[in-house]
């Protein structure tokens, strides 16, 4: 129920209720964006879950996370 | 895929496993609830579980919205679609979970017109296809799902589609958690907190169990190497004596969560005073209902609901599993007279359902 999966936007359709067309996995999908808190643009990923983007995911926290595990991996315990 | 593959990496894997192993090194016992079903799948779908210590135990919690609703939901619903040619529309998941007269797909081969969804958004199209009809939308999940179910009533209000209702079972994480707690024969040392109702309720709703309660909370996504950099942060937490909120799934979650759905949320919906959980047993506050000025909407205020309350099939011991006082292989029934094609319980159902991913992983 909660599984959401990542997908990259690759047009917004303005109107009323705005949605995006969304590469997810080679597959393109309309989604909704009305559960995004802030207005997301075409070449974002967001997290899909039930039709809806719920998420836009932070590319450069991605980056910092990897860092940050590779850096742990070195640390003497 | 991007931010997958790069969170399945193997060598990274290898290396936050020894990390783990380090942390654990002491040989103290830990024992993490992993709260969503997600996390449960995930682990076994992996094999993390292998690259655990033997004293680093993962304990299942209640995070699979299917596993903790009372039989006697499902038979409400049923029961008022087919009285009433309602069409019944739900998730996918719902469709083979057994009611104790049967599950959504056993009455659609009785003549009930039961429809799978994929989004909230589709079963009010189906609304605006069928005018004749009433469509009614069996709602489940926590915080993630509940701010699409909540858009989806705005949008019905907006349009006026009048034959669609919404049977809201959408429940709340964190009266869950407190229960859990609460439970004296659980005993929980840290959580592996739950990544995407994270990503809308934020992290602060978890500060009280950190600081009052004093166990520590990673917040985790679902790949494996975030699911392993979260067990470690906790038990690092552990080591160290801290017990504080902590975000490893920072691509995602953010601190003050997602203001918008929560803000869809709180129009439609408020906190019911109480509500049943399958092996919990009835949690104050824990559950959200319709509000009134969406009456017109809710299928509880426009139909009569019959309020089944069934006794669990008495031998499956859904409710201990669920509370992670038992493992599934120790229930009775698990992989004889419970299985996924015939199941007893909803836990052997749900794509997060601990006994599910138990059966389809443990015993290849």
């Amino acid at each position: 129920m909660c599984l959401a999966i990542p997908g990259q936007i690759l047009e917004v359709i303005p109107g009323p209720h705005p949605l995006a067309l969304v590469d997810v996995s080679g597959v393109r999908r309309k989604v909704e964006l009305a559960l995004l808190d802030d207005p997301a643009a075409a070449g974002e990923w967001v997290l899909i879950h039930a039709g809806f983007a719920m998420t836009r995911i932070s590319e450069q926290a991605a980056m910092e996370q990897l860092r940050l595990l590779t850096m742990m991996g070195e640390e003497p315990a | 895929m991007k931010f997958v593959d790069e969170f399945r990496d193997a060598g990274a894997i290898k290396q936050t496993a020894a990390q783990i192993r380090r942390l654990a090194g002491s040989g103290r016992h830990y024992r993490l609830m992993e709260v969503c079903g997600g996390h449960t799948h995930a682990i076994y779908r992996f094999g993390l579980k292998d690259l655990l210590p033997e004293n680093v135990e993962m304990i299942h919690g209640p995070g699979c919205p299917v596993c903790v609703l009372p039989m006697g939901r499902i038979d409400d619903g049923l029961a008022i679609a087919a009285g009433g040619d309602i069409i019944f529309a739900a998730f996918g998941d719902m469709m083979r979970v057994p009611g104790a007269q049967g599950s959504p797909l056993q009455h659609k081969a009785r003549g009930v017109d039961i429809r799978i969804v994929y989004s909230p958004m589709d079963a009010l199209k189906l609304a605006e296809a069928n005018p004749a009809r009433h469509v009614m939308f069996f709602a489940i999940g926590f915080e993630t799902t509940a701010p699409s179910t909540a858009l989806t009533l705005l949008r019905a209000r907006e349009s006026g589609i009048a034959n669609f209702s919404v049977f809201s079972n959408h429940v709340t994480i964190i009266p869950a958690i407190r229960a859990i707690l609460d439970s004296p024969d659980i005993r929980i040392d840290a959580f592996v907190g739950p990544g995407h109702v994270s990503s809308v309720i934020g992290c602060r709703p978890y500060i009280p169990i950190a600081r009052d309660e004093g166990k520590p909370v990673a917040i985790s996504g679902f790949e494996p190497l975030d699911i392993l950099q979260s067990i470690a942060m906790a038990l690092r937490q552990l080591n160290e004596g801290r017990a504080e909120v902590e975000n490893q799934y920072t691509r995602v979650v953010r601190w003050e969560g997602n203001a918008a759905a929560l803000g869809v949320m709180d129009q439609v919906f408020e906190s019911r005073p109480a509500f049943e959980w399958r092996g919990l047993g009835s949690i104050a506050h824990s559950a959200l209902r319709i509000r009134r000025e969406f009456a017109a909407w809710d299928a509880e205020q426009r139909f009569a609901v019959p309020g089944l309350r069934v006794l669990e099939p008495e031998a499956a011991q859904c409710g201990d599993v669920l509370r992670g006082v038992r493992k599934p292989p120790q229930c009775r029934l698990f992989g004889n007279e419970c299985t996924p094609e015939r199941p007893v319980g909803a836990l052997m159902v749900s794509s997060e359902g601990a006994c599910a991913a138990y059966h389809k992983y443990q015993q290849v």
